[in-house]
């Protein structure tokens, strides 16, 4: 699925991705070490961890895409870095496990 | 190309970090047994114009006499007793394999003028002075200027002869994660100029984050240096305590002594040394309590083989 066509009920998208780039599946986890060991290229990242050290994670990983869960607000200094990053933000209004069921059956999963 | 000021003692801190102290040590050491006197002590100190020797047993270090301790020894009338009746049996002793950095951190944090230094067998085989380390520095960067000047380019960034070759060091400060991913961002920058197969280059980014965050989540603070030539990336993180007391424990999955604060960054899973170490070809660490931690990887730009 592309990046920007990623959409399901709570889903906010608040930083699209100015290329349009391929979300093969999702990895959620909050402790960023363990994304750093376990995220594959083209998974989008569920977590609640808000703030700049998640986008430097994703970028290095390969990560198209972060969805904040629960409602968690991304700042300023957020979005800037993953837009420098091309990597689209989402803020989810749900909680981490209901998001990510509702990101796997978006993704037909 | 002059950066500020803080370069400067950066470039002494990396001097540190590459320099072993065995490349640094004294290895002319005037040691007693434990059946010498203090008087025998006494009379090699002067001849010798040293204010410390060791006390060794079967190349072992037991002891060390000071002058301090002949001082007191005259004054209590003790010349005649062995030196193993009145050294001082606490003592510290650097491994010859440790950066100087160690030795650096050892000194700013103990009273001592002078520290042992013993091999893998814990033998004597040296001894290092503040001393020492100033002649050593002074050495090392009268060498490197003379190979500056030799270039013919003045101050000039030694990359400028070889573009593929790129050396910068970091300073990464205690608890300031902001400061992280500097190193491992430029590091991913320069390889994808080199057009470097993305799979390495995230391998080599992601050990040098961990690396980035494990100093500044565990250290009092310290440098990162990264160096790229045509085979490799060698990436040393050097930090100036409060060092591992047990590597075994802080390379295994899962163990962490983070704080909550670290955690609540997202970071002290217990995850970050066992990470760095898979994705390493080559993975060194070396660490002495109260001194430091010195971790060198390896990421080979064209390996025959990939690690798991």
């Amino acid at each position: 699925m592309k990046t920007n066509e990623l959409k399901f009920d709570g889903l906010d998208c608040v930083q699209p991705a100015s290329s349009d780039s391929e979300i093969t599946g999702g990895y959620t986890s909050d402790l960023l070490s363990d994304v750093m060991a376990h995220l594959k290229e083209g998974e989008a990242l569920l977590t609640i961890q808000a703030h700049k050290n998640t986008v430097a994670v994703a970028t290095l990983m390969g990560a198209p895409a972060i969805i904040f869960c629960h409602g968690r607000i991304a700042t300023a200094d957020v979005l800037e870095a993953a837009a420098k990053e091309n990597i689209a933000v989402f803020i989810s209004a749900n909680s981490q496990f209901e998001t990510t069921c509702r990101f796997a059956k978006a993704l037909g999963i | 190309m002059l950066q500020p000021e803080e370069e400067i003692p950066l470039r002494i801190q990396e001097l540190t970090s590459n320099l072993k102290i065995r490349d640094v040590m004294a290895r002319k050491v005037f040691a007693v047994t434990k059946t010498c006197t203090m008087r025998d002590v006494q009379a090699i100190m002067k001849n010798n114009s040293i204010s410390g020797v060791p006390v060794v047993d079967s190349r072992h270090v037991i002891g060390v006499i000071s002058v301090h301790d002949i001082m007191n020894a005259f004054e209590q009338n003790w010349m005649q007793d062995p030196v193993a009746d009145h050294m001082t049996t606490s003592v510290w002793t650097l491994e010859e394999e440790q950066p100087l950095s160690f030795a650096v951190s050892a000194f700013n944090k103990f009273p001592y003028r002078r520290f042992p230094v013993v091999n893998s067998k814990n033998e004597l085989v040296g001894i290092i002075t503040p001393r020492n380390i100033n002649v050593a520095l002074i050495q090392e960067l009268s060498r490197q200027l003379t190979a500056l000047e030799t270039e013919g380019g003045g101050i000039s960034p030694p990359t400028s002869s070889d573009t593929l070759t790129f050396h910068r060091t970091y300073r990464l400060t205690r608890y300031d994660f902001e400061s992280g991913g500097k190193a491992s961002a430029e590091l991913r920058e320069q390889l994808r100029a080199r057009g470097i197969q993305p799979k390495i280059i995230r391998r080599a980014a992601v050990t040098c984050y961990e690396l980035e965050i494990n100093i500044i989540a565990h250290s009092y603070g310290g440098t990162l240096t990264l160096f790229i030539d045509h085979d490799r990336i060698r990436i040393t993180a050097n930090d100036f305590g409060p060092g591992i007391a047990d590597i075994d424990q802080a390379m295994t999955e899962g163990y962490s002594t983070a704080n909550d604060w670290i955690r609540s960054q997202g970071f002290g899973a217990g995850m970050g040394l066992p990470n760095a170490k898979r994705l390493a070809d080559e993975f060194v660490i070396q660490s002495g309590v109260d001194m430091g931690t010195m971790v060198k990887a390896i990421i080979q730009l064209n390996p025959k083989e990939e690690p798991s």
